[in-house]
């Protein structure tokens, strides 16, 4: 991807194939997510979701600087952009979705925690900042076992305020682990602004703390998030340790599935839907609105296709309830 | 058999796996240069170096987290919390991380650690540094509980832990660390999921832990001399429980006293006997379930008051005689 000359790269950084192969994905993500929305008010799912309409520019930034499958994924709860640009497979993605036996986890873990141990996905995380100390133990592996991976772990701007953030940098920077730690900060935790939540300008400012390199970039431009996790790569991967990267975004959507979103104003969320990271990226390959839209359209089929593979899966079967509570 | 202590018998557990395995580690505070606070791995450092042997700040819930991940990642590490207490800030990551994040993954994730805590009383540590909390991890699917009574299960025990693939918490008391007693050279495990028939009798089944194992036997001692068998079980494992052999147990004697240091409520000794109350054995008893544990309070200072908080040699004497003469 290192381009020789750049003025034909997209941004600088990508081939135009990568470049439509990423935006292919955001568009992938929205439309598994107004889906997930969808099936949702439809009464088709159980329980809870994290919806990260938005932000997908993050994920493809991202997991694109990295070596997914290589490189160890932590995610977040809000996670499923994630999971997909780092290579998962939506039709199993979506039977988990659905709490189907042929789901990434058997249907036992849900939005909340689709991981895919064989490919080094960690899983997603139900309790903020509780991949950070994991996350730990992760770079001590990979020091022990001396190969060139890194560990992504993913967090949001609500858990940079838990003590796990602390005791995690503080460990990492240590010792300095293969970790880069990505606060993806869409503005809120549940309902708490970040600019309440935090008596300094930027969460990267916390990374002096630790004396170890923050940044922080517009999360909805693809480029830029790629270029500052890039950086971080060369920088963690070469030894130096870890690196915080803050991004930022802004979800769309409620928390989750019911959020009257009393705590921001219309103007705010409209402010930023203008902000939209899929026609901005779409713009910088060069695509006319229509381009766009075909594309999107092939996205819907494919969410479609998956949907039916999740309603044609089987549920788990209640005699192996207990199956791998213990090993 | 050669005679070592307690706090030997884990060392040399932790000494032989990290010899024999790359991927054993351990990770605490103060473990290296200081050799942790009750001296368990004294010497360890200078074998193994500081990348095995990872002296950490004092950041319990990294500790516990640092385990979850390089478990989860092809390792083995050993934690340790200086004082069981200490756990309490590394709940999040034993508890809602490490114990659940297999079956979450719909069993295709393994987490291959044991977690080392320093507990009881009888130090005069008082109130924060001397608790028994192992019913706190009895009730948590996924973990597994381990308190081993004797120098010998030390590191039998520690040895089976380090090579369960599920997280264990090994619970240790500090009043037996410089117990002293036979302990094999050689490498053996000590099965986890093995109650363990520690004395034979036929007028009451007593179900022991960790030192209160130790100060059944000496009761036993003392009322074999009036004639009052004690049979004496171990479970060794709390989770998971092997309760068949208290089950036997209690059909051939009819009578059961559990004693624990714990506080009594919510603790441990409950679950035995509601076992024993659902199981075939109910129809046998001839007298209540009895159990005798710490008192409902935190560890007091006072040499005194503290060893009045939990269960001695006298307490269990004069429990059991009540109970194997019919008086309760």
């Amino acid at each position: 991807m290192t381009p020789k000359n750049n003025e034909k790269m997209i941004g600088g950084v990508y081939s135009r194939e990568k470049a439509l192969e990423l935006l292919d994905t955001m568009l992938l993500v929205r439309s598994f997510e107004e889906n997930a929305e969808e099936m949702f008010a439809m009464g088709k799912v159980h329980g809870t979701m994290h919806l990260s309409i938005g932000q997908e520019g993050v994920a493809v930034g991202t997991a694109s600087a990295l070596r997914p499958g290589h490189d160890y994924l932590l995610n977040v709860h809000r996670g499923h952009g994630h999971f997909l640009a780092w290579g998962g497979d939506v039709n199993r993605m979506m039977a988990e979705f659905t709490g189907k036996e042929t789901g990434y986890c058997r249907g036992r873990g849900g939005s909340m925690h689709i991981a895919d141990v064989e490919s080094n996905n960690l899983g997603a995380q139900g309790i903020v900042g509780g991949n950070m100390p994991i996350s730990v133990g992760v770079g001590l592996s990979i020091k022990a076992h001396k190969t060139d991976q890194i560990a992504l772990c993913i967090f949001g701007d609500g858990a940079s305020n838990e003590g796990a953030f602390h005791e995690s940098l503080n460990m990492a920077s240590i010792w300095k682990l293969p970790v880069i730690y990505l606060c993806e900060n869409n503005a809120y935790g549940m309902s708490m602004a970040i600019k309440k939540a935090i008596n300094v300008e930027k969460i990267s400012d916390r990374a002096c703390a630790y004396g170890i390199p923050g940044v922080t970039v517009d999360g909805n431009d693809v480029v830029a998030v790629y270029k500052a996790i890039k950086a971080a790569d060369e920088y963690t991967r070469s030894g130096k340790g870890p690196y915080l990267v803050e991004v930022e975004t802004y979800r769309w959507k409620g928390h989750s599935k019911s959020d009257k979103q009393a705590y921001r104003t219309r103007d705010e969320v409209k402010e930023w839907m203008a902000k939209d990271p899929i026609p901005r990226f779409a713009k910088l390959i060069g695509l006319s609105e229509d381009e766009v839209e075909e594309r999107r359209l092939l996205a819907r089929e494919t969410i479609k296709k998956a949907v039916a593979f999740a309603e044609a899966s089987p549920e788990p079967d209640v005699k192996d309830i207990l199956e791998g509570v213990y090993a | 058999m050669r005679e070592i202590t307690y706090v030997e018998a884990l060392r040399e557990a932790m000494r032989m796996a990290m010899e024999k395995d790359p991927s054993v580690f351990v990770i605490g505070e103060d473990i290296g240069i200081y050799g942790g606070a009750f001296g368990a791995t004294a010497g360890l450092l200078d074998q193994f170096g500081p990348e095995r042997i990872i002296d950490t700040p004092i950041s319990e819930a990294g500790i516990a987290g640092a385990c979850v991940g390089a478990a989860l990642t092809g390792m083995r590490p050993i934690g340790e919390m200086q004082f069981s207490d200490f756990v309490v800030l590394a709940m999040e990551q034993l508890t809602l991380q490490g114990a659940k994040v297999r079956f979450m993954f719909g069993g295709k994730a393994k987490v291959p650690m044991v977690m080392r805590l320093a507990g009881g009383s009888g130090t005069g540590a008082a109130a924060q540094h001397s608790a028994s909390l192992e019913a706190w991890f009895v009730h948590v699917p996924g973990l597994k509980v381990v308190m081993p009574s004797s120098p010998e299960e030390a590191k039998g025990l520690l040895l089976a832990s380090i090579y369960d693939d599920n997280p264990v918490i090994f619970l240790e008391h500090k009043l037996l660390y410089k117990m002293k007693g036979p302990v094999p050279e050689e490498w053996y495990t000590t099965p986890l999921g093995k109650t363990k028939l520690v004395r034979a009798g036929k007028h009451l089944t007593v179900v022991a832990t960790s030192i209160e194992v130790v100060r059944t036997q000496q009761a036993a001692e003392i009322l074999a001399k009036e004639g009052i068998e004690l049979e004496i079980l171990d479970p060794r494992t709390l989770r998971p429980l092997d309760m068949e052999p208290i089950i036997q147990s209690v059909i051939k004697t009819g009578k059961l006293l559990i004693v624990h240091e714990a506080v009594k409520m919510g603790g441990f000794g409950g679950e035995v006997a509601a076992q024993i109350a659902e199981s075939k054995a109910f129809d046998y008893l001839d007298a209540p379930i009895r159990r005798l544990a710490g008192l409902d309070m935190p560890i007091p200072y006072n040499r005194n008051l503290e060893a009045h908080a939990v269960p001695q040699v006298d307490d269990i004497v004069a429990e059991a005689r009540k109970l194997a003469q019919g008086v309760y």
